[in-house]
């Protein structure tokens, strides 16, 4: 039963994969993206990895698929063409051969490794030391602290290098707009987004608070932080702030440098992240929460693109 | 071993079609957003790899599991920044820069 129900998951992975990339219309095309993200957050689910699964759906598949299709919505008005796939035959027939060629190899190699949860006893024998029951955030802000600090600064220096495509003369503007044209769209996203800013502002809380034993974590209420911020722009109940702000400023860099300060002051105890024995919880749910504001801020900038010209007026 | 063994390499197995697939749509794709799309298709089926290896009798081995987080988390950041490149481009070709530029100044 749970086989079949596995094969035909991934059945319906590789057929959405196929229709997001081939179909000619691209708005269709990010559709059943966003539908092979969620079915990948079923795999996940099947795999009992409860915290990818929440990760894949909300970024893998959410903010990407809003990017996607303002990124569209864009280029459209620019006059871009999208659709079509002006490749000849023969050309396409030797990319599969090739393609087709590279994923069997790859099938090999994976077959090759056996499946193993060699860590998870490991891992399981050292939880008790940190006091968080959830092991993936002990992996990420414990055992492995040093590659979440780095990925916070990878986010924060991808909204640098975002803003740095802002033409000369837009800087330090907000970004575009990003409230809705159509006069009766826009009365519904209004309330709608100021229904579901301050419940996503409690769900991410929740979600970093039950982190630390139950899946959960500081990505993952980021981003429905992130999702919350950007609903509420769409309906114009929240405006979009300027580059140089220096308060918003400080809320993209509190997160990675409360996590530095952290880390810099674990050198106290002679090495680099290390946290005091009995305070490590209390340390990693207080980077979690600073880490989850910073990270949706950051997201729903991202999504938002760099800064333009003048204010679109809709 | 209570997994049947073809089972435990169903999800990497998938993850590697993947890879080949979102390989294939980036070679045949001409526009830049949709070999974007592309990516992300490849990027989800690498982190299938890993975090599919990692499945053991009854949990799923919570290292990969953490390391397929910060992947996921690293490639949205990577799609925004190629989403506004993508854009910038085409706000160039559709409107040229209106500051002159200084003759023989011009990049090829």
């Amino acid at each position: 039963m749970t086989a079949a129900f596995e094969l035909i998951l991934c059945l319906m992975i590789l057929g959405t994969a196929c229709v997001a990339l081939l179909v000619r219309d691209f708005l269709a095309a990010i559709a059943f993206f966003v539908v092979f993200g969620n079915l990948m957050g079923l795999a996940w689910l099947a795999l009992g990895a409860v915290n990818v699964a929440l990760a894949e759906i909300a970024i893998g598949a959410g903010v990407t698929g809003v990017l996607l299709i303002l990124t569209r919505g864009r280029l459209l008005a620019l006059g871009e063409q999208i659709d079509g796939n002006p490749l000849g035959h023969w050309l396409n027939l030797g990319a599969a051969v090739v393609c087709s060629a590279f994923a069997v190899v790859l099938g090999a190699a994976v077959l090759s490794i056996a499946p193993d949860d060699g860590l998870a006893p490991v891992i399981d024998r050292l939880m008790p030391r940190i006091g968080v029951e959830n092991p993936v955030t002990g992996v990420l802000l414990a055992f492995r602290a040093y590659d979440t600090l780095l990925e916070s600064f990878v986010l924060l220096g991808a909204l640098v290098a975002v803003w740095s495509l802002a033409p000369a003369d837009a800087w330090p503007r907000a970004p575009a707009a990003l409230r809705m044209t159509d006069p009766a769209a826009l009365n519904v996203a209004e309330s709608f987004g100021r229904l579901v800013l301050p419940i996503a502002l409690v769900v991410a809380a929740y979600l970093v608070w039950v982190g630390s034993d139950r899946p959960g974590g500081a990505f993952q209420g980021g981003t429905v932080l992130a999702g919350g911020f950007l609903l509420a722009a769409m309906g114009g109940a929240m405006g979009l702030p300027r580059s140089d702000d220096p308060a918003f400023r400080w809320t993209l860099v509190a997160g990675p440098l409360v996590f530095l300060a952290i880390g810099l002051a674990g050198m106290a105890l002679g090495r680099f992240l290390a946290y005091p024995e009995g305070m490590a919880k209390a340390l990693i749910v207080t980077i979690e929460y600073f880490l989850a504001f910073s990270i949706g801020v950051t997201l729903a900038l991202l999504v938002a693109g760099p800064p333009v010209r003048a204010e679109t007026v809709p | 071993m209570s997994l049947p063994a073809a089972l435990g390499h169903l999800f990497p197995l998938t993850g590697a079609a993947l890879v080949g697939l979102g390989l294939f749509g980036f070679i045949i794709l001409r526009h830049p957003l949709r070999q974007l799309l592309a990516v992300n298709v490849i990027a989800a089926g690498i982190f299938l790899i890993l975090g599919g290896l990692g499945r053991g009798e009854d949990v799923t081995d919570p290292y990969p599991q953490a390391l397929v987080i910060t992947g996921i988390v690293v490639s949205v950041a990577l799609t925004a920044l190629g989403a506004a490149m993508i854009t910038r481009l085409a706000e160039d070709r559709c409107a040229p820069a209106p500051t002159p530029e200084p003759p023989g100044d011009r990049d090829a």
